[in-house]
């Protein structure tokens, strides 16, 4: 048995590593470059297929549970027209990003296969599971699917209820929190949430971090330096007047 | 039987100032958008900020101390269930133009003399 895969192997070897005798170097090289751009086509165009609310709502999973969920909320349908389909806030817009998103969902795949959430009951049992994978995913990206579309610089305050301006800038614009932290169950119904914080307060494990990272007690110039520096470094930028920050500064 | 074009959804009122009560029993109104907001077993957006433990970091009003007692008046340490579904008695409020007029009188203008009046 061994014998034999060593010996294919060896063969398949040979062919690569023998120049092609009856090929012209042009059809080689074209016909590679052709072949290449075929397969690149192919593929990608493959995969923008699985990238379509039609094709996430093929499976009767999607179809009648979460998606039922979004058809009544304001990502769907509002005052101006604007929808979010599914993979506009569960794929990555970024080609790593969305590889790397498309081969987890390989287990989606498995999923579907052993019927894991087949039943509007198992899907209740593992929704605060699968909740929590999406929370995680992006609690850690900072929540850019959200950003794709509402940044935090383009977000008029003035033109918000007083409440979420205050929030926002003491929360969002100070890297605090991201989207998601307080916006759970924007597009789908929630699990059930005991024992899960809301969004706007600071975990303890985090809160210890924080504290450690800016006392709240005093404020030395080099802390509130230590903190600009830190936002400017954020991935959003620097995009408030120091009169913005204050609040979270005492 | 004609359609009807439904009105526009009016807009709430979001000042957050609270609004005095009409009798002293009248569950206080909501003064911000609560839409969106899911309200079910599951979940209650509203505790998220106005459920004791979470008052003095959200700064909203806690809800009243009965919603945290049985019929029997026996206190518990969560909202009780029969006072679970907020919107059941609390709603936001809209500036449009009553359906019906009305002629209430505020009691306090109906010649009630206040205790220690006498």
């Amino acid at each position: 048995m061994w014998e034999r895969i060593k010996a294919a192997v060896l063969w398949c070897w040979r062919i690569l590593s023998t120049p092609a005798a009856t090929l012209s170097l042009g059809f080689l090289t074209l016909g590679g470059f052709l072949g290449g751009v075929i397969f690149w086509g192919a593929f990608n165009t493959a995969l923008e297929l699985t990238n379509t609310e039609q094709f996430c709502i093929s499976c009767h999973e999607m179809e009648s549970n979460v998606y039922q969920e979004l058809t009544r909320t304001v990502h769907f349908s509002n005052r101006s027209g604007v929808r979010a389909s599914c993979p506009d806030c569960h794929v990555p817009h970024e080609w790593t990003d969305k590889i790397a998103r498309k081969m987890q969902a390989s287990k989606e795949v498995w999923g579907k296969i052993f019927g894991t959430i087949n039943t509007r009951q198992k899907f209740m049992e593992k929704r605060l599971e699968l909740a929590q994978h999406e929370w995680a995913r992006l609690k850690a990206n900072d929540s850019l699917e959200c950003r794709n579309c509402h940044s935090s610089v383009a977000m008029d305050l003035s033109r918000q209820a007083p409440r979420a301006a205050e929030i926002h800038t003491r929360y969002l614009l100070s890297g605090q929190a991201t989207c998601i932290d307080c916006h759970k169950g924007i597009a789908h119904e929630l699990p059930n949430m005991e024992g899960i914080d809301p969004g706007w307060k600071v975990p303890p494990e985090l809160q210890a971090a924080l504290e450690e990272e800016f006392p709240v007690t005093s404020h030395t110039e080099a802390e509130v330096f230590e903190r600009l520096e830190r936002v400017s470094h954020s991935p959003h930028g620097f995009m408030w007047a120091m009169g913005d920050i204050a609040p979270t500064l005492d | 039987m004609a359609d009807t074009a439904a009105p526009p959804v009016p807009h709430w009122v979001v000042d957050d100032i609270r609004k005095m009560r009409a009798y002293p029993e009248q569950p206080p109104i909501i003064p911000h958008s609560i839409e969106g907001y899911q309200l079910s077993v599951n979940s209650n957006r509203c505790m998220s900020c106005h459920k004791r433990e979470f008052t003095q970091g959200s700064g909203a009003p806690m809800i009243s101390v009965t919603h945290y007692m049985t019929r029997e008046g026996q206190m518990l340490a969560d909202v009780s269930p029969r006072r679970y579904f907020c919107t059941a008695c609390h709603v936001p409020q809209a500036d449009t133009r009553p359906l019906i007029d009305n002629t209430f009188v505020d009691m306090s203008e109906l010649g009630v003399g206040h205790a220690g009046d006498q």
